[in-house]
Formats: C-alpha cells, sequence, structure tokens
C-alpha cells in the first residue's frame, strides 16, 4: 500500500534545482520548479544510474551529471539520446513546510 | 578503430573488457573537486549568447576563406588561404562537434543539434554513432577494453599517429565505416555501445554524408578540378594538423585505468586564438569532472578546481615535451607513464554523501 513519507523541507531545495532523498534502500530526486512547484523522480538516471541530484535543473528538464542525458521531471520522459527510457515520478504534496512524496512498497 | 597488435586488448569485446566490469572500473565512481553547489550551479548556467556569437565568427570566416580561395584559385595566394580555411573546416569542428555533442554550448537544444549534425558532417562522423562513442568515453575514460576513443594505446600507435596529422589513416577508416554503416552493419565494438534503437539513424546518416561528399568528387571529375574536394572534405586531410596537436594533448600519455580525471586528462594552458579555434577543450581535466559545464565556463571552472588539481600545463609545447619522450618510451616500455602528482591537500577518491535520508 502506498504511503506518503517526508521528503524534505520546502527551504532545503532552491527554485530551479534538485536534492536527494533516500529512504527503504531506494533514491528520489525531489524538484522544485522555477515556478515554485514540488515534483518527485527515481534519483537515478536510467542510463547509467548517475545520481540526478547532482545534475543540472534548466526550467522543467532534469540533465544528468554524467552524460547530459535530459529528462522532462514533471513527466519523467526523456528527452532524447543518451536516454532512451522514461523516469519513473512519484506524487507530491506540500504540507506546511515539508514536501511528502507518495511511494509504494 | 585501426590498431596494430598491442601487449593489452583495447578492443571492447576482449578479456580487458570483462575486466574492467569484474574489478569494478567499468562505470565507476570518479572523483570529483568538491564545489560549493550553489557556484556549481552558477557554472552550469546556459545560454545562446556566446555559443551563437562563436559560431556565427567561425561559419562567417569559413564562407569568407573559402570564397576568398574560390576566387584566388589557380594563383599561389590560394594555398594560405585554405591553409586557414582547412583548419577552420576540419579542426575547428571537432570542438564543435564535441561540445553541441553535450548539448551545452547553447541553451536551445535545437541549435546544439544542428551544429552537432554540421560538424559532424565536415569530420566524416556518423552523429549518432559518435554520439554513443563519446558517451561511452565519459563513462570508462581511459579504462582500457571500456573507451572506443583511446588515442594513446600501449605501446604507442606511432605510424598510424604520424600519418594522422593529415588524416592519412582517419580519412580511409571514416570513407569505409560510413560505406559500411550506409548498408546497416555495425561492428562487434559498435553494436557494444549504440542501442539497438538508435542503429537506423547510423545507416540513414551514413547516406547522406556519403552522398554529398561523393557528388563532391563527381563534380570534381567532371570539371577536371580539385577545387570541389579541397572545398568539401579535403580539409581533414590538410586542415586537421591543428586539432592532432592540440588535441593529443587531451590524455596522451597519462594514466590508464583510474577513475580520477586528474590523472587520466591534461588541462593546458593556450592562448586566446587556440582557445576559440579549441573551444575551451584545452581545460580537459575540468570538461570531463563536470561535463555540464558549458566551455565558455570552462576557464572558471577551473579557477574553482585548480588547488584540487595537478599543476596546468603551461603550453601546448610543454604538454608534448612531457608526450614525446614517454611515448617512446613505452615503444619499450608499454608500462611507463607520466604519474600526475597531486598538491598536497589534495582530495582522494572517496565515498560520496549528501543525501536527506529518510
Amino acid at each position: 500500500m502506498a504511503e506518503w513519507i517526508r521528503a524534505c523541507g520546502v527551504d532545503d531545495i532552491d527554485t530551479e534545482d534538485v536534492v536527494r532523498f533516500d529512504h527503504a534502500g531506494r533514491t528520489f530526486a525531489i524538484y522544485r520548479s522555477p515556478d515554485d512547484r514540488f515534483y518527485a523522480t527515481d534519483g537515478l538516471c536510467t542510463h547509467e544510474l548517475a545520481h540526478l541530484a547532482d545534475g543540472f535543473v534548466m526550467d522543467s528538464i532534469i540533465e544528468c551529471p554524467k552524460h547530459n542525458g535530459r529528462f522532462d521531471y514533471r513527466t519523467g520522459a526523456a528527452k532524447g539520446a543518451p536516454v532512451c527510457v522514461n523516469l519513473k515520478t512519484y506524487p507530491v504534496r506540500v504540507d506546511g513546510d515539508q514536501v511528502l512524496i507518495e511511494v509504494s512498497p | 578503430m585501426l590498431r596494430f597488435a598491442t601487449n593489452r586488448d583495447y578492443s571492447l569485446v576482449g578479456p580487458e573488457a570483462a575486466k574492467a566490469i569484474e574489478t569494478g572500473l567499468a562505470n565507476g565512481e570518479w572523483y570529483k573537486s568538491p564545489i560549493p553547489r550553489k557556484r556549481l550551479k552558477e557554472l552550469m548556467a546556459r545560454s545562446d549568447g556566446p555559443a551563437l556569437r562563436d559560431t556565427a565568427i567561425w561559419l562567417g570566416l569559413i564562407l569568407a576563406f573559402g570564397g576568398l580561395g574560390i576566387w584566388l584559385w589557380g594563383t599561389w595566394w590560394a594555398v594560405p588561404v585554405f591553409a586557414v580555411y582547412g583548419v577552420l573546416y576540419a579542426s575547428a569542428a571537432d570542438s564543435r562537434w564535441h561540445e553541441c555533442g553535450h548539448r551545452t554550448a547553447f541553451r536551445t537544444v535545437w541549435i546544439n543539434d544542428a551544429v552537432y549534425a554540421l560538424a559532424s558532417f565536415l569530420l566524416l562522423r556518423s552523429p549518432t554513432a559518435w554520439r554513443w562513442s563519446h558517451t561511452r568515453h565519459h563513462t570508462d575514460t581511459i579504462i582500457v577494453g571500456r573507451d572506443p576513443e583511446i588515442a594513446g594505446m600501449r605501446p604507442p600507435q606511432l605510424i598510424i599517429m604520424v600519418l594522422n596529422i593529415f588524416g592519412l589513416v582517419n580519412v580511409p577508416q571514416s570513407l569505409a565505416t560510413l560505406a559500411r554503416y550506409s548498408v546497416g552493419r555495425l561492428n562487434a565494438e559498435e553494436l557494444d555501445y549504440v542501442p539497438q534503437m538508435e542503429r537506423w539513424r547510423v545507416q540513414v546518416e551514413a547516406i547522406v554524408i556519403l552522398a554529398i561528399h561523393l557528388g563532391a568528387l563527381a563534380v570534381a571529375v567532371a570539371t577536371s578540378s580539385l577545387l570541389p574536394v579541397v572545398l568539401i572534405g579535403g580539409p581533414n586531410i590538410y586542415g586537421i594538423w591543428f586539432l592532432w596537436w592540440v588535441g593529443n594533448t587531451q590524455h596522451l600519455g597519462l594514466a590508464e585505468d583510474v577513475l580520477d580525471h586528474r590523472l587520466d586528462a591534461r588541462t593546458v594552458y593556450m592562448n586566446p586564438v587556440f582557445r576559440f579555434l579549441y573551444w575551451n577543450m584545452n581545460y580537459h581535466v575540468e570538461h570531463h569532472m563536470y561535463p555540464m559545464v558549458p566551455y565558455h565556463a570552462l576557464k572558471a571552472l577551473h579557477e574553482e578546481v585548480k588547488a584540487d588539481c595537478p599543476p596546468a600545463t603551461p603550453s601546448v609545447m610543454a604538454a608534448w615535451r612531457e608526450i614525446l619522450p614517454t611515448i617512446l618510451r613505452q615503444l619499450n616500455d608499454p608500462t611507463h607513464f607520466i604519474r600526475k602528482q597531486l598538491p598536497a591537500g589534495a582530495g582522494q577518491l572517496a565515498e560520496r554523501a549528501g543525501a536527506h535520508h529518510g
């Protein structure tokens, strides 16, 4: 059954940036968009498993730090070589000053 | 890649490839000099301005020197004009190919892709096959059995290296490769790094690139003039020497099989003209550590990390002064290489940290 878990504080992420969140042996990337919305995806690039939290957020794009592969972090869509497999996304909600993501076991 | 027999197997499908996977060198965790996230974000910031300016100058110079060369064709004055044209066409195209391949030169993706396609055409390269080759080069830089772009094998392929000052191995090899791609054939190594879903592109691109070059050749034959091939394709013979001179400083003579770009890549100080032609790829340690930083910010990145890196080589000449004796010695002693010394207090390869834990 899916559960909502605290990923980080709202202030832990700058606007147009990303942080890493590890939970129960899994790693996630939490994003704050330029229009101040929050998003969550799997934390590792689908190409060669680099941590996306070390990457670069530009508008709605996360660029992988290893080979510059790009995803739309709102939908997880891969935006071309060298990334060919979409990224899994997770529901996010903000509760006060906390960012929560919904993960299934 | 054409290779003579060496002590180690540099192919991507031999025992060294399996060994690299077994030992964890393949797809390993590379050292990165620490930079505060805020500063790194500033350095990674993208804009179209610098690359639009530099590309306009580059293409403008190619057109100007090409036009002047056509006008002066048949006189000796065409020789120096085409000497410049050739370097702009072939040598300078390599760094445009490289930066736009990373999609960092311009903020706008389609401009990166357009310049990448143009530069690939100029250099007789399949855009798709080379994109995947270079992706592997960044995953496994100078890891034997994994990196398809190792220029300096041990012992060195000295005859091939010297012939390639004028592209005499690379050009026939590139044409043969494109011909092979044009009939849909990838070799075992290419199949190792070009994914299935991308392979059709390799064939289509090869047909287009070959058709244009064969067209230039046909016009040359029909008009009994070398001018068409001097303009199209020929610069890969007479204008590639500059890339050979500066590009071979990137990794030549340095360590193999280390997960630390400070030890297997070289940063070389170059003058502003060279840096324009080479789009700052002289900051090569920095580029490998942080490939998301665009070429125009590499000098600033160098300032951030230089205290954590071996001293930069002061000039291209100085780089060759350490490379030449090394590769000559490697002819008899393939175990020899240049051991770059890290400065006192420099960081070491270690576990990464920094996650929020839930």
